[in-house]
């Protein structure tokens, strides 16, 4: 694999994550912590939006990103043929 | 059949479960016992680190907690789970194409330093320490409430079980059996919280019930609260009347959130977690390994917000008014009819967990606000043994001062038993409260074993393999591969029977300690692992200079105000000793940028080493040298 190309794979990985990252911060620390009050104005059926994410919500998301990033990393290693 | 019977019934045959997986799993090299071979299904690999994460703190203590702080607990739901998303896309897969054994290897090899190898040994020994004594007494709670043998016999029964299969079956041992125990305690939380959530919302999903109405009227003391409110609504009403804080509102947001990247953080610096990647073929298994552990994680840890509310609930509505002595023996009816007996309430006071302080001298039980018992963490004071004539145990403690808004509180609840106790204060089958203890073992069971694996491999393979027995040309280990397997063996049967002492004569601060443990975790590891990952500059001086200021700082810390007194007005920013790490690990990665940045760049052959774990392929191959 040519210097160039490792670069540009790295590169890729590097941007996916910070991606994935930034979701994984606006649920937790956003949606949960940050402006949880903001949140807590809005109500389904008794249970605050903001404690929901805090005690819920945010655990989806989480398992999500996480199968999101290993089908997004399949991809990116097949392009750059570098996978097993 | 009698709730004993079906106890011995289901705790045994867990139990006979996990050796007989044990011997079929037997370890015959040190691959197998330090990474199971590395050809564990990702599947099977999630599962068996799910359940290796789940601790008895999880398990037992996770929804008491969370009952008692409300909205705040989330910190600990988000920050248990929040780490896999790090690990899965920060940690992982570098570490598994890095292909060792174990954490100081990564380290000592990264940066090409035996200091930096024994300095991480040394924090591996003592966060999984820390960490397993806190199991070992778990396990002891269990057994001596529920197989009614003293505590201490629960802590040896508990030393044999996981000395059978962590010895013999090494991680391959583990791994498999923790797949099964994942199995009996996600089933024996489940199972609970369903009967919990049919009952008190009416919903057959744990995780909707907290979206529910309540199917049953009750007296929080002050006013009643009619059938059909909103779960949450009723819970708000009920605990504000009561002088608690709103139940769904949050308290201090800054320290939330530094609880929170502690804990996130630190889930991903710890050295048994991160272990678990080491065990599967690829890169590809590993990143998704981390995924298939989360998820499996994730159906305890959504169900726990709801049964944390349900028990609330539940608390106030049995134990609000009900006259002791009658309610403890032959129980009473609720006004709308629905039985509620106490039986509970006089074993629990047996193990010294719960206290009922007749303040007003009414004969009846009120629960409010505030401490019962005069004691700085409101706790009874028990005068041995002895009852009063209505059967509540006797305490010493002198009468608080009273006048307290509605009324005063009169009940002392340790946390630690809400899940525990929650199938009998809502007087479920015999068998879910037998399900209960198996569980509540699995739990502790597994994450002992988890970490007791590595802390035998940190010594056998770090520091007898790596450091005392280098051989100085080649580099490598002078012991056979046998001699290194027997000696993981003989670490391991040292680190159970120290472990045992621990649960013994814990060291009388094992909540506490659980700070600790991730703090550590957090400013050093972490960290460490992050830059010799994502900076290819990142040398010995640098990493060396990081890991020290983050553990210094950390352990002082968490030493001046947790154990030696220090005033809270004194916190550095406000932080409070828990959430401290987050600080270690920012200076961590300050101090060794910086230093890196000043001294010589890493060696050519480790750049390299760098650049390839940085690329996927070739990680089979990896684990074979």
């Amino acid at each position: 694999m040519t210097e160039e190309k490792a670069r540009a794979y790295w590169k890729e990985n590097i941007s996916a994550i910070l991606k994935l990252l930034a979701v994984w911060f606006i649920v937790s620390y956003g949606a949960g912590i940050l402006f949880i009050n903001q949140l807590n104005t809005i109500e389904i059926s008794g249970v605050k939006l903001g404690f929901w994410f805090a005690q819920q919500g945010s655990i989806y998301v989480f398992v999500i990103l996480i199968f999101i990033y290993v089908k997004w990393m399949n991809k990116i290693d097949e392009k750059y043929d570098v996978h097993e | 059949m009698d709730l004993q019977t079906l106890i011995y019934i289901f705790v045994g045959a867990s139990f006979a479960l996990y050796i007989i997986i044990a011997i079929w799993a037997k370890a015959a090299s040190t691959k197998d016992f330090y990474v199971a071979g590395g050809g564990v299904h990702p599947v099977a690999n999630g599962m068996a680190t799910a359940a290796d994460w789940m601790s008895a703190a999880s398990f037992i203590s996770l929804a008491g907690i969370i009952a008692y702080k409300g909205s705040d607990g989330g910190a600990y739901l988000m920050g248990w789970t929040g780490g896999y998303v790090l690990l899965a896309l920060l940690l992982a897969p570098y570490l598994r194409k890095f292909g060792k054994f174990t954490v100081p290897d990564f380290v000592g090899d990264r940066y090409y330093s035996d200091l930096a190898r024994t300095v991480a040994v040394i924090a591996v020994i003592f966060i999984s320490f820390t960490y397993v004594a806190g199991q070992m007494r778990g396990v002891g709670i269990v057994f001596s409430r529920f197989l009614q043998v003293d505590v201490n016999t629960g802590v040896v029964i508990g030393m044999v079980i996981v000395f059978i299969y962590a010895v013999l079956g090494g991680m391959k041992g583990i791994t498999y059996t923790q797949v099964a125990q994942y199995m009996v305690m996600i089933v024996a939380y489940l199972i609970p919280a369903i009967f919990l959530s049919l009952m008190v919302t009416d919903t057959f999903l744990p995780q909707l019930g907290i979206f529910g109405t309540t199917t049953f009227a009750f007296d929080d003391g002050v006013k009643t609260i009619p059938a059909g409110t909103y779960l949450m609504h009723a819970l708000d009403t009920a605990v504000t009347d009561l002088g608690f804080n709103a139940y769904s509102l949050p308290g201090n947001i800054w320290n939330m959130f530094m609880l929170t990247v502690a804990l996130m953080v630190g889930t991903a610096g710890l050295p048994h977690v991160i272990v678990r990647f080491f065990t599967v073929p690829r890169v590809k298994d590993a990143r998704i390994s981390a995924g298939w552990a989360l998820f499996f994680i994730a159906i305890l840890y959504t169900t726990i917000a709801s049964v944390a509310a349900f028990s609330r609930v539940n608390i106030i509505d049995r134990v609000q008014n009900v006259p002791y002595q009658q309610w403890v023996t032959e129980g009473v009816k609720q006004a709308d009819g629905r039985i509620n007996h106490g039986g509970w309430f006089k074993t629990w006071e047996d193990g010294s967990l719960l206290a009922w302080n007749d303040r007003n001298g009414d004969g009846k039980i009120q629960y409010a606000a505030g401490k019962a018992f005069d004691d700085p963490k409101g706790k009874p004071h028990f005068d041995d043994h002895k009852r009063a004539p209505d059967g509540h145990r006797l305490t010493t403690n002198p009468l608080p001062a009273a006048g307290h808004k509605p009324f005063d509180n009169e009940v002392y609840i340790d946390r630690d038993i809400i899940v525990l106790a929650n199938p009998e204060i809502a007087n479920l089958p015999n068998w879910v409260i037998a399900l209960i203890a198996a569980g509540g073992l699995a739990a502790a069971l597994s994450t002992a074993a988890g970490l007791l694996l590595v802390i035998s491999s940190s010594i056998s393979h770090d520091l007898l393999g790596r450091v005392m027995f280098k051989d100085p040309a080649t580099g490598k280990s002078k012991l056979s591969d046998r001699q290194e397997l027997l000696a993981a063996r003989i670490a391991a049967i040292a680190a159970i029977v120290v472990a045992g002492y621990l649960g013994i004569n814990p060291p009388g601060f094992v909540a506490q300690v659980v700070a600790f443990a991730f703090g550590l975790a957090a400013a050093s590891f972490f960290p460490t692992i992050i830059l010799g990952i994502f900076d290819k500059r990142m040398n010995k001086a640098g990493a060396i200079a990081g890991i020290s200021t983050g553990l210094i700082f950390t352990f002082s810390y968490i030493v001046y105000f947790v154990f030696m007194g220090g005033d809270p007005k004194d916190y550095l920013f406000g932080v409070a000793p828990v959430g401290i790490g987050t600080i270690g690990m920012v200076l961590h990665f300050i101090v060794a940028l910086i230093v890196s940045r000043m001294t010589e760049p890493p060696p050519a052959h480790i750049q390299e080493m760098v650049e390839n774990i940085r690329i996927p392929r070739g990680a089979g191959e990896a684990h074979n040298h």
